[in-house]
């Protein structure tokens, strides 16, 4: 399969970049892992007439916790994956890595490429939504920063203007004593999510809940933050009641439709399962 | 009218210098404009990693990445595994566990295998298992594709060792 022509420009630094993307907007691309945009052109679902590759732009490749956790732009999952920073601070994203796609596209693939891409059936965009993350973005003369809730809008769709480039996901501090992980059923190595769950909690002194995130993958238009469910944990006790109140309303917010990897009620009665799971391996962890 | 690209790329120890259109995937400019067909065109969707070859030693899929991309970057395909007429041990691996059936996912399999080792000298089944899931083998022949990986891993291993001796 052969892509439409386009021009391709590499740029190697950001200011160059995005004064390209000023010049041609719309009918542009930013490539970094290429592991969506790619197949997309292949298909000729996207068509852009420009392709600003960003990976020769030095210093996107970094996670640096500072305050809080940045992931640059050309952060691979395979990175994540690797990173012992990752696995002993946050655990949902340490979950999540080595369940996304297969060993050679997450080899390529980047997080922050993953949630610009927006395909709801997307993991990183359910692990950003749970941790509260936001996307950094900028163009040629500004900077803002967006929040992932509104970050990603629907199928596809995100609120980045053309001229913006997403350089990065920060990712806010998530104190010393949390929960974390990643839950995905999936038909096979490779394939989309059928049904994802992302549960992040921080823990107070006393043990309570002082924050709670959940965000769920391929059972909506977008993926789903699942804000009641937030509410009620976040200063609860993680009891037999709170945790099976929560997995219902995690089971309510879902909008899942059926297809090839199973009917609407089954994937709703997925989420429960796996948002009970989570808790309940939280609490005894809490208990032990 | 798209302008190609001049581009530069190491390929098995070689510079190789070419225009390309930019549109060019990798796997076709290195079966096309090298000749090099050891590089296999499974489903083209980025599902199966016939195509898999070595990036800076990194394995990737050469169906989803663009050769303009590649520029100034070394590529390994699976005619680069041997060295001066010697087998790799993955290459031995293969033949002497009977690791490959119709051969298709060969390729792909053994780079994998050569770039685990480099990794993971003694990888566990299920280490293997892991490094593989993203390649299909349609003949399902991933017993032996397994065994071939260990067997390469202990070949690399008594040479290693022959060489400290």
């Amino acid at each position: 399969m052969f892509p439409r022509s386009f021009d391709y420009l590499a740029p190697d630094s950001m200011d160059d970049a995005l004064a390209m993307l000023a010049e041609h907007g719309e009918d542009a691309k930013v490539l970094a892992g290429g592991q969506s945009l790619i197949p997309l052109m292949k298909l000729r679902f996207a068509a852009p007439d420009y392709i600003i590759d960003i990976n020769r732009i030095p210093d996107l490749g970094s996670i640096i916790e500072n305050g809080s956790l940045n992931v640059g732009a050309l952060v691979r999952t395979h990175d994540i994956e690797r990173s012992e920073l990752i696995k002993r601070r946050y655990p949902a994203m340490a979950a999540a890595a080595p369940l996304i796609s297969d060993p050679l596209v997450r080899n390529l693939g980047t997080v922050v490429g993953s949630l610009c891409h927006a395909d709801p059936q997307g993991d990183w965009a359910s692990v950003m939504l749970a941790m509260n993350a936001e996307i950094i973005c900028r163009t040629g003369d500004s900077h803002r920063r967006i929040p992932v809730a509104e970050f990603v809008q629907g199928p596809f769709t995100t609120s980045l203007e053309p001229n913006e480039i997403a350089t990065g996901v920060d990712i806010p501090d998530p104190g010393s004593d949390t929960y974390g992980t990643y839950m995905k059923l999936e038909r096979k190595v490779g394939d989309f999510a059928s049904v994802g769950v992302a549960v992040h909690l921080s823990f107070d002194d006393g043990g309570g809940v002082e924050r709670a995130g959940i965000g769920l993958t391929a059972v909506g238009p977008a993926n789903i933050k699942a804000t009641e469910a937030e509410r009620l944990l976040t200063g609860a006790e993680l009891d037999g009641g709170t945790i099976a109140r929560a997995a219902d309303l995690c089971a309510e917010a879902a909008n899942p439709h059926s297809d090839q990897r199973g009917s609407a009620e089954y994937k709703r009665a997925i989420v429960r399962v796996f948002v009970s799971r989570a808790l309940s391996a939280a609490a005894a962890g809490k208990a032990a | 009218m798209v302008d190609n690209k001049s581009i530069s790329v190491t390929v098995n120890g070689r510079s190789k210098t070419t225009e390309v259109e930019p549109r060019r995937l990798l796997v076709h400019w290195i079966r096309e404009a090298l000749g090099l067909t050891g590089t296999h065109v499974g489903c083209d969707t980025s599902s199966c990693g016939a195509c898999t070859v070595l990036l800076d030693g990194t394995p990737v899929k050469s169906c989803t990445m663009f050769a303009v991309q590649a520029d100034g970057r070394e590529v390994t395909t699976v005619e680069g595994l041997q060295q001066g007429g010697k087998l790799h041990p993955i290459q031995e691996g293969f033949k002497e566990e009977h690791g490959l059936q119709c051969g298709f996912c060969t390729p792909g399999m053994m780079l994998l295998g050569a770039a685990l080792l480099e990794e993971n000298p003694d990888p566990s089944e299920e280490d293997v298992r892991w490094a593989i899931s993203g390649n299909l083998c349609r003949c399902t022949g991933y017993q032996n594709i397994v065994k071939s990986v260990q067997w390469a891993a202990k070949k690399a291993a008594s040479e290693q060792a022959g060489v400290n001796a």
